[in-house]
């Protein structure tokens, strides 16, 4: 027995220390981007861990760089690109949300030949090479104006929000009892009151998470801004490449950009832990 | 008497109609895949205005099969997914178990796991390329103390392959171990005590029990994994644009060079529909499998 007990101790120990790297190699990077956001020019190539701390990264990249020499980018514009982002995938999510819910409702209560096509099309949006669709974009939307506005790059997003949407509702409002509906029927409600005034309630705090994770996605995209637009609507993650690709490379300045372009994603992540595994799963697995 | 109860045109087509805004955007991205399907059969490029009307057939399917690179270019988009996707389900899946223990310090970290997937990929795959880079980078200095030459890293065409990989495995592990966790989480306790109070080992329950009870959601993980590695744009973009050189020019930077930066839009694209031809029919079979997965692991 003495023996058993003393190896369960040490598979434990074990495991606890291959967990422990694991998270050290998760980590790492993300506090290594926290501490050279914190640096100064100088310090950055003289020193690892111990420096000064200063916010004058955070400075230039919100306010413009005092110290800029002439001829030199003082790259203040991130506010504009944080606003792009904000922009495009708020607007993104509200009009997936718009057309997305009852598309979900659709495929969750009805039974109509094609349905399965039909929710199997809106998934391949999420599996479909992107450039399969925005190649013929770029074209398409230079001829109608589109490119390089919001209109534009919220209508591409659609891509990206539009099947999480449909499908991690569809799974939610398959969860909820049909008798309810059916109760609701019988008093009399015709299908939409049910739908606004029943149903929707109850999946509330899910459609809430998947309209976050919904953001997240769309403000991770970087292929369609790339592509599809210019300098009226670049987001953050298409300028973030603009801090080192420059003939000089800014690395403590791309490091202060990437920590302020990832608070919001961590933000919202930890606020919809609960219901992030059906999200990230597109329903799949109900966590 | 079928026939005769069928409910009224407006019944019927409610769910369409309720589906229909949803129609309406479906449509605004089928026409331009379609557009996608006739531009690569014209000798379309952009700086030479009227192409798109000279229709090729298949010639830029012909050239695409017949290029020199087009070999090397497969070799690489399958060696990215499968090494990808085959080492985070093995460190995703470890890092599942070890987190389903009773232990303080899963519990502290399980809610970090989401971290590194949830920033932006071009944001987490530009952290990686510092910490690699020569002059402020951390990854040589660390190598060096405990004795090990230092690396190029992305700038070396040998090790180029092995950097991408390791920004893909830091940033999608995470995902595949929340999935497999919430799987371990779902099982019912009664046979895995069963199995313990016979005195059966680790590994025979873990291969009669854990891994069957676990096959939907590995085959989720792997949809999931297998596809977006195929066509993973992000990471390769940010690290090195697909170079030095054509290393990491797999697919989807290919399309990319060849359509956007050098403007022969018709030519890059055989690259884009054959990918999606690949990924079309792989999901189709990882669904399929993934249904059956499931009707198995629930006992019919």
């Amino acid at each position: 027995m003495q023996s058993k007990v003393s190896n369960n101790r040490l598979a434990a120990i074990l495991s606890d220390g291959f967990l422990g790297l694991y998270f050290i190699f998760a980590l790492f990077p993300l506090l290594w981007m926290v501490l050279v956001s914190l640096k100064s020019g100088e310090e950055l190539f003289t020193t690892q861990f111990v420096f000064t701390p200063t916010l004058e990264n955070y400075q230039a990249i919100l306010f413009g760089d005092p110290r800029a020499a002439a001829g030199v980018v003082a790259r203040q514009e991130f506010p504009r690109f944080f606003m792009n982002s904000l922009i495009v995938s708020s607007g993104a999510v509200i009009l997936s949300l718009l057309v997305g819910v009852p598309a979900a409702y659709a495929l969750a209560r009805y039974r109509f030949r094609g349905k399965e096509d039909l929710a199997f099309t809106f998934l391949s949006f999420r599996f479909a090479p992107e450039l399969v669709v925005i190649i013929p974009l770029s074209v398409l939307y230079r001829q109608l104006g589109l490119y390089d506005t919001y209109w534009g790059i919220i209508w591409v997003y659609q891509l990206v929000t539009l099947p999480l949407l449909i499908w991690v509702l569809r799974s939610y409002f398959e969860d909820v009892s049909p008798d309810i509906e059916q109760a609701a029927m019988i008093d009399g409600y015709p299908w939409w009151r049910i739908f606004w005034s029943i149903l929707l309630p109850l999946v509330r705090p899910g459609l809430a998470a998947a309209a976050l994770l919904a953001f997240v996605f769309a403000w991770n995209n970087f292929i369609f801004a790339l592509v599809l637009g210019g300098s009226n609507v670049q987001t953050v993650t298409v300028s973030a490449l603009g801090y080192i690709s420059s003939a000089q490379a800014f690395f403590n300045r791309m490091a202060a950009a990437s920590v302020l372009a990832s608070i919001p994603q961590i933000v919202l992540a930890l606020s919809i832990q609960r219901y992030l595994i059906r999200g990230l799963s597109f329903g799949a697995v109900k966590g | 008497m079928e026939e005769n109860i069928r409910p009224p045109f407006a019944v019927r087509a409610r769910p369409w109609f309720i589906a229909l805004p949803a129609l309406l955007v479906l449509i605004g991205i089928l026409y331009p895949f379609l557009t996608a399907i006739y531009y690569s059969m014209t000798a379309y490029a952009l700086n030479r205005p009227g192409s798109v009307d000279t229709f090729v057939g298949l010639r830029n399917y012909v050239r695409m099969f017949t290029s020199e690179d087009f070999l090397y270019s497969t070799y690489i988009t399958f060696a990215y997914a499968l090494l990808a996707t085959g080492i985070e389900l093995t460190l995703g899946l470890i890092v599942a178990m070890l987190l389903n223990r009773d232990s303080r310090l899963a519990k502290i970290f399980t809610p970090t796991l989401i971290f590194p997937m949830i920033i932006p990929p071009v944001i987490g795959t530009l952290v990686w390329k510092m910490m690699m880079q020569p002059s402020v980078g951390i990854l040589n200095p660390m190598l060096n103390a405990v004795g090990l030459p230092s690396l190029q890293w992305a700038a070396a065409p040998e090790t180029a392959l092995f950097s991408v990989l390791l920004v893909d495995i830091w940033m999608f592990t995470p995902f595949v171990a929340l999935i497999l966790l919430a799987g371990l989480r779902s099982f019912p306790s009664a046979p895995f005590e069963a199995a313990r109070v016979d005195g059966a080992s680790f590994w025979f329950t873990f291969r009669n029990l854990t891994l069957p009870m676990l096959s939907p959601f590995i085959i989720i993980v792997v949809v999931f994994r297998l596809m977006d590695s195929l066509k993973m744009f992000d990471i390769i973009f940010a690290m090195t644009e697909g170079g030095p050189g054509n290393t990491l020019m797999t697919y989807q930077l290919t399309a990319y060079r060849t359509s956007i930066q050098f403007q022969r839009l018709a030519q890059g694209l055989p690259y884009a529909i054959l990918l999606y031809i690949i990924i079309y029919i792989t999901s189709m079979y990882l669904i399929k499998a993934w249904g059956r997965a499931q009707r198995r692991a629930a006992g019919y």
